[in-house]
């Protein structure tokens, strides 16, 4: 879809920013360009909607040659995310959404209704609409400022460290609707970080840059399997090779049946319940066995005399994972949520394990005893030949 | 005929706004329009000449710097230099005026437009708007308080030097108060004119303000946070 060659921009004064790039993306890909601050990763991202002018080389999307085309027409057919988020104070939130719209000169139905459409996929009530950016927390105005490049159904959507700014959670709940966004609507996403973690979240190629050359081109497994030199190897960080070793383990591994009930029963029968099977936590189901929730112990705190059934008061606000997701990353969601434990969905969302903070002590055993074991064994290999 | 000898100056001040109302109403709109015919004149010519300093700022440097000298020099110095080439009359009150209005109107919409956040105008241009687009679409609704304060200022600044073009034949409500100095016992005369010169000054400074205050998106918004909330 997007293809770039020999891309190469050489600033007034001789420092060369991006040297020889060439890429090849396809529809519907995340591509994170990643690098210390100077690689040149932003500078090449730029030059995809000609924010920078290239130097020299060719890039074509969709076949067409983007350096022949005009750069207005052009920025309106990408979508532009970045860091500082880059709302227009004066305008209200429905204006700046609609704003590549509003260029386009689309009617005022069909900008209201895009607006409208738009502000629920990013779990914002449409009363937002009549605010102004001020009015919002970081991490909402950037939800905006990603709609705002999503407004025109951009095929393509640039994104210059759009989280940078934000504090780890609200960082983390934007990754997980990015990406929601991005598989979602099928968009191609071209993302620029210097966080590792986010690039190995979120990124189904990842682009590692150094000095303006491109150092390493491939998926987030295989650069942590075998980094290309060492300064891949540096920049990844061992801990994260360590972590990646021990076969690359999924939830459904090592998920414990979880102890559910469903929506209709009674508070009594769920108190009951949590006797008998000695938990403080249970997972809240419909009939289908589809996950609705979870109740522990602080909800009867209370609610016992004034409710009765357990869909009055089970929380609705639930993290969860898929099955087949990564365990590292699920225990990562846990610690950096600080949650007790995480639910397992199968794809219709149909409660099928559990993983607790137990397991993050399998992992801390395996880094730590695992490798020792492994060397262990490598040095008595060693000795016998 | 009253023996004004015998009147206080606040019972001389009335009387001779009683007997003259019409013509120092007449003055005050004579003085008013001069003033005003001025710093809109400046502000045609200095808020584009500020836009264009503040897309090539090499420019800049310089064209404050004549409008900061222009500003050096007295009033009514400059006024007499005009004289020698426009002659007597409003004409040469009006473009020292423009000369006087330029300073503010220029250096305001250039700090306006230069102090908006590089990620707004950045942000302008990545989602594909023209030149022209950010011109109007971003830079000028955002800088329009900054700029309209440059307004107000020269205003208040014109009406005084409006005052002194009397001297010069321009009318205005100067024409009173050199009158009233030129008269025995002229204090009455003195405020007549002094004190509605005082009171448009006052005036335009304080209804410019209010429009200032209602073009400054921020300050909007602070508005409506307070509704919401």
């Amino acid at each position: 879809m997007l293809k770039i060659e020999n891309l190469t921009k050489v600033y007034r004064g001789g420092k060369v920013a991006v040297d020889q790039l060439n890429l090849d993306i396809n529809q519907g890909e995340f591509i994170a360009f990643i690098g210390t601050s100077g690689s040149g990763k932003t500078t090449a991202l730029r030059m995809i909607n000609r924010m920078v002018e290239p130097t020299s080389g060719k890039m074509t999307l969709n076949d067409k040659d983007i350096t022949k085309m005009n750069p207005v027409t052009l920025r309106r057919s990408i979508g532009y995310v970045i860091q500082q988020i880059g709302l227009m104070p004066h305008m209200t939130i429905r204006d700046n959404i609609t704003l590549v719209p509003h260029l386009l000169k689309w009617s005022k139905e069909k900008k209201d209704e895009t607006a409208r459409r738009l502000i629920e996929l990013v779990n914002l009530p449409p009363s937002y609409l009549d605010y102004y950016p001020a009015q919002l927390s970081g991490g909402q105005q950037q939800r905006i400022g990603v709609l705002r490049a999503l407004a025109a159904n951009q095929d393509i959507i640039l994104m210059d460290e759009p989280f940078g700014a934000l504090d780890p959670i609200t960082r983390d709940t934007l990754q997980d609707l990015i990406k929601d966004i991005q598989q979602r609507l099928n968009k191609t996403v071209i993302f620029v970080t210097h966080d590792m973690d986010e690039a190995i979240k979120l990124a189904d190629r990842i682009a590692i840059m150094h000095e303006g050359k491109l150092i390493q081109f491939d998926t987030p497994d295989n650069i942590l399997a075998n980094p290309a030199n060492d300064f891949v190897k540096e920049f990844i960080g061992s801990h994260r090779l360590i972590q990646q070793k021990p076969n690359i383990k999924t939830v459904d591994e090592v998920m414990i049946k979880p102890i559910s009930i469903t929506i209709e029963k009674s508070l009594d029968e769920a108190i009951r319940l949590m006797v008998e099977k000695r938990v403080d936590t249970l997972f809240v189901t419909d009939g289908d066995n589809r996950l609705q929730g979870y109740l522990d112990v602080e909800s009867f705190t209370g609610a016992r005399k004034t409710k009765k059934s357990v869909s009055e008061c089970y929380e609705k606000d639930i993290f969860y994972v898929k099955t087949g997701s990564k365990l590292q990353d699920s225990v990562r969601r846990i610690l950096k949520r600080n949650l007790k434990n995480i639910p397992v969905v199968d794809e219709e969302h149909r409660l099928v394990g559990l993983v607790t903070r137990a397991n993050i002590v399998d992992i801390v055993y395996d880094t730590i005893w695992g490798e020792e074991e492994e060397t262990v064994q490598n040095k008595k290999e060693l000795m016998s030949e | 005929m009253q023996d004004m000898s015998q009147m206080s100056t606040t019972e001389q001040f009335f009387y001779y706004m009683q007997e003259n109302g019409l013509y120092v109403f007449s003055q005050f709109l004579d003085h008013f329009l001069i003033s005003i015919y001025g710093v809109l004149l400046a502000a045609l010519i200095g808020i584009p000449l500020g836009i264009l300093i503040s897309k090539y700022s090499k420019l800049s440097g310089v064209v404050i710097t004549l409008a900061n000298i222009i500003q050096t020099i007295p009033a009514l110095a400059l006024m007499a230099i005009l004289m020698l080439v426009l002659g007597l009359g409003k004409t040469t009150v009006i473009v020292t005026v423009f000369f006087y209005s330029l300073l503010p109107i220029i250096k305001n919409t250039y700090v306006g437009i230069k102090n908006i956040n590089k990620s707004i105008t950045d942000a302008g241009r990545g989602m594909g708007m023209t030149k022209a687009q950010v011109l109007y679409m971003v830079e000028l609704p955002l800088s329009l308080s900054v700029i309209i304060t440059g307004i107000r200022i020269a205003l208040v600044v014109a009406i005084g030097i409006t005052a002194i073009g009397a001297f010069i034949g321009a009318g205005g409500l100067g024409d009173i108060i050199i009158r009233g100095t030129n008269a025995t016992d002229g204090t009455a005369i003195i405020i007549a004119g002094a004190l509605p010169t005082a009171l448009m000054a006052i005036l335009s400074d304080v209804l410019l303000g209010l429009i200032e205050r209602k073009l400054d998106p921020v300050k909007r918004q602070q508005k409506r946070i307070n509704q919401v909330i």
